[in-house]
């Protein structure tokens, strides 16, 4: 390519993508911030400075003091030691909506856009059709028939999330697909399986990563509501959305920091996943 | 004489209405060179696309190497046997190489697949390959990116030759290099010529190339041939019109085209732009 | 005009001693030294490269068109005005002068306008003009580059033209503005043969009816050659050599420029093996500032070649960057090697 075209593209990516650096401090902070979490998520029993789950009515919505650094929830709960354990759950979910979706999803779009024709038409139309229907609605629909828990939610959020996964990985299967690299494949003979395995996939694995923490986000956040709905983790649990849900009256009371403790560790973490979603995308795609 | 080892009778490809080649026919012997010559429109690269197997013709056979494939491989055994008959170079250097993968691994891959060997005498071959092109060794370890234009034709090359193939199809494979780097490139294939029995079959646009690099020429125009014979005959006496034509675009100096809109009587005129339907004579 | 004609008066466009640094890659890296070369009113210029050689930065340049963060050495000065500083008022009436035309007219037209209102669009935001007016010059100009349903196309979208008749339609949207330099991009690099030979057959047509100067830029040597009056070779950002087009091949002054034209194969014969310059051509920022750029690649480098960047010297009526050009005179064979 030439120097003029080469470094108007450079000129380009670096101004739209507004990072300076190849490291940028935004892709350690979010990464810093998925690795708490991640700990918090697996460690957290372990971390408690007080039991979660007792009750002490006669501490209802006290403050925070030196003992308790976020203080009391409604049920008279520590707040720090619940926010550490509900880590868990409201990690594990997301986690097992995203492995799913992504697997799906993959193997959906690379059929697509290897066999094209009427297996992309068929493929492409009934993820057209799942995707109508909103999240939530399925997820009420399979507590419905599920029940409570967590099975009902994450199932819904599959159904619901791999036409999206889907259709983004549909476009650059079929990119990758048009390479002249893959044609030279095929006419050396190898097969389609070990083409889409070998070059399609790993080609496309930057795209894969930065879509698998965006994901987990959304997921994050959905979960976090059909928890907050009553329709998935139920109380006691100590899930990050049932906080917010079960000490939201705790807002207009003048005790904001239960609920919005939870909100707020939901928050940072979907923003942390967002953001290193992004910038890995960007650092896939100046290096091909 | 023993049968030629590309022999394309009757191609023809239909994309719906639009006829992108019709009643092509033409041959090459073992070792020889033939070009295909003819600008964006003329069928040519629909025609090796065909050859090797990534368009299906819509009428006419095509036999390599004494064997049939003028219908899709049935089988995997079959795509990779036709690899070893027929390969292909292809025209744009960036985006023929899987940009995660070095020349060495897409070598030995291209090895793996159609030779039981060991890991040793593989690598061996990869050497032997990359020396043939004039890759050193730290370029046969580098990733493309890192390579220059001409570098990667040089790994495509490789790659193609690594099945053995008694074909190579050069897709405009010198059109995207630099002038001096395209001389590397031609003198590298003219080297292989030499040195190996395999056959060429150049489509390009470039005439001058064509004529430094092949022995027999076919001209394609709107999906038809409309000259064939040796290529410096046809390129010094052309008899068709498109074929003097087209030689008389070729800028040289003293060079004075002539607008068609104005053209003298003598001039040579050509219907207006625009595909041309099934049913459309010339 | 004929290629004999000389070109009074001062020249139109004038470059002295043009350096361009850009950030590339985190630091300032050279891409154009010591660019000079002249332009008169009516004549053609070819400027002929290969990667790296600079010669699309060159027209960057002149029509302000770098990247920012760019910096420009020497001077620029068009109609005897410097460039670089022009602003406001002046450089409007400079872009109106100075037209360009580039490799792929697709990626220079916004696909959901029509051909008209791009075409129209300087005329009627600069000039004033009405859109009846606008579209009336449109469609004359359309005629003069050979399109002669003008109406028909003004109403379309480029999708709807192939690559020749769009960049037919660009050379006609570059003329609307009456200007006095084109410069031209690798028009035709991306455009089959026999459409090169129209296209090139309407821009020298349009030069002579309009005494419109052109710089033409191109890998093609012959082509350049063919078509313009003289040529300027680049090579690694630098002006290697400036000579009258007919003596190019047969005297050329610089060793690069007989080794570019000898590497390319001749459509009248074969060679066994054609005559290639070892290497690969560099940028300007990888090629060596302290001795030829062309040293390393050669055939005919020597000691001298290698003491310091050689000085762009008249020779000939041309000029050269060659420490034994005096030397080499006459001696630069082009020609295939048996």
């Amino acid at each position: 390519m030439s120097v003029a075209a080469g470094v108007t593209a450079v000129a380009r990516r670096r101004s739209r993508a507004g990072i300076r650096r190849t490291t940028s401090p935004g892709l350690i902070a979010s990464a810093a911030v998925i690795v708490a979490a991640t700990f918090v998520a697996v460690a957290g029993p372990l971390l408690t400075p007080y039991n979660p789950d007792l009750p002490q009515l006669s501490q209802y919505f006290v403050g925070p003091g030196p003992a308790h650094l976020l203080g009391f929830d409604a049920q008279g709960r520590d707040v720090l030691s619940r926010l550490l354990v509900g880590a868990h759950t409201s990690m594990i979910g997301p986690l097992a909506v995203t492995l799913i979706c992504m697997s799906l999803g993959s193997v959906l779009a690379v059929t697509a856009a290897w066999r094209g024709g009427a297996y992309d038409a068929v493929i492409s139309s009934g993820l057209d059709i799942v995707f109508a229907f909103p999240g939530i609605l399925l997820a009420v629909l399979a507590a419905a028939v599920f029940g409570a828990g967590l099975l009902a939610p994450v199932l819904a959020l599959s159904v619901a999330y791999t036409p999206y996964v889907a259709r983004v990985l549909r476009g650059a299967a079929l990119r990758e697909r048009a390479q002249q690299y893959v044609a030279a494949l095929e006419v050396q003979g190898a097969s389609a399986i070990a083409i889409c395995l070998r070059h399609l996939i790993p080609n496309m694995l930057h795209l894969i990563v930065a879509q698998a923490t965006t994901l987990f986000g959304y997921a994050m956040v959905d979960l976090a509501a059909i928890s907050y709905l009553g329709l998935g983790i139920q109380p006691p649990a100590a899930d990050w959305g049932v906080m917010v849900s079960e000490n939201q009256q705790g807002i207009v009371q003048g005790y904001p920091i239960p609920s919005l403790a939870a909100g707020i560790c939901i928050v940072v973490v979907v923003v942390a996943f967002n953001i290193l979603g992004e910038r890995l995308y960007e650092r896939g795609e100046s290096r091909r | 004489m023993p049968e030629p080892v590309l022999v394309v009778e009757g191609l023809r490809k239909e994309y719906g209405p639009l006829v992108a080649v019709d009643d092509v026919g033409f041959s090459v012997p073992e070792g020889g060179s033939l070009a295909i010559v003819g600008e964006s429109g003329s069928g040519k690269t629909t025609v090796a696309r065909m050859i090797v197997g990534l368009e299906r013709p819509t009428a006419g056979t095509i036999r390599a190497c004494g064997q049939d494939r003028s219908t899709p491989a049935r089988s995997t055994r079959d795509r990779r046997r036709r690899g070893r008959e027929v390969q292909i170079v292809f025209q744009d250097p960036y985006t023929s190489l899987d940009p995660r993968q070095t020349m060495e691994g897409a070598i030995d891959e291209v090895l793996r697949l159609h030779q039981g060997w060991p890991a040793d005498r593989r690598t061996k071959r990869v050497r032997e390959l990359a020396d043939l092109v004039g890759m050193d060794a730290r370029q046969t370890r580098a990733l493309p990116r890192t390579l220059s234009g001409g570098q990667r034709q040089r790994v495509a090359i490789a790659r193609a030759l690594a099945a053995e193939p008694r074909v190579l199809i050069l897709d405009e494979s010198v059109a995207a290099l630099d002038v001096s780097i395209q001389a590397q490139v031609l003198n590298l294939l003219a080297d292989i010529h030499d040195a190996t029995a395999i056959s060429f079959v150049l489509i390009s646009h470039d005439l001058a190339v064509v004529r430094q690099l092949t022995e027999q020429i076919v001209v394609m125009w709107r999906g038809r041939v409309v000259e064939r014979g040796r290529t410096a005959d046809v390129l010094d006496q052309p008899q068709n019109d498109y074929t003097k034509l087209l030689r008389a675009s070729v800028p040289r100096p003293g060079w004075q085209p002539q607008r068609r809109d104005q053209l003298s009587p003598n001039g040579i005129s050509l219907p207006p732009e625009g595909g041309r339907a099934r049913g459309e004579g010339l | 005009m004929s290629r004999g004609e000389s070109f009074g008066g001062a020249p139109l466009l004038e470059l002295d001693s043009v350096t361009v640094r850009l950030p590339i890659e985190g630091s300032m890296r050279a891409v154009l030294q010591d660019v000079s070369f002249a332009i008169r009113p009516g004549e053609a210029l070819g400027l002929v490269g290969e990667s790296g050689s600079g010669k699309s930065m060159t027209a960057r340049a002149i029509d302000r068109l770098l990247p920012a963060g760019a910096a420009v050495a020497g001077s620029i000065r068009f109609g005897g005005q410097d460039v670089m500083t022009l602003s406001g008022g002046d450089l409007k009436r400079f872009r109106g002068e100075v037209a360009m035309i580039f490799q792929d007219p697709r990626a220079h037209t916004n696909p959901v306008r029509r051909i008209g209102d791009f075409m129209t669009e300087a005329l009627r935001t600069n000039g004033g003009v009405s859109w009846e007016k606008a579209a009336d010059q449109a469609v004359a100009l359309l005629k003069s580059v050979g399109i002669e349903d003008g109406e028909r196309r003004l109403r379309q979208y480029p999708h709807e033209l192939s690559g020749g008749l769009l960049q037919r339609v660009m050379i006609a949207t570059a003329l609307l503005t009456r200007p006095r330099l084109l410069l031209a991009d690798e028009p035709t690099t991306a455009l089959d043969v026999t459409t090169q030979a129209e296209v090139v057959a309407i821009l020298a047509n349009l030069r002579s009816e309009l005494r419109l100067s052109m710089l033409f830029i191109t890998h093609n040597l012959e082509l350049a050659a063919a078509i313009c009056d003289r040529t300027v070779v680049m090579y690694a950002g630098q002006v290697v050599e400036v000579r009258e087009s007919s003596r190019l091949h047969n005297q050329p002054l610089h060793p690069y420029t007989a080794a570019l034209a000898s590497a390319r194969p001749s459509i009248d014969a074969t060679a066994h093996r054609l005559t290639a310059i070892a290497g690969r051509p560099l940028s300007a920022f990888e090629a060596p500032t302290d001795e030829c750029a062309f040293a390393a690649r050669c055939t005919h480098a020597a000691d001298v070649c290698r003491e310091r960047r050689p000085a762009l010297v008249e020779l000939d009526g041309g000029l050269t960057r060659c420490a034994r050009a005096e030397e080499l005179f006459g001696r630069l064979k082009v020609g295939l090697n048996a």
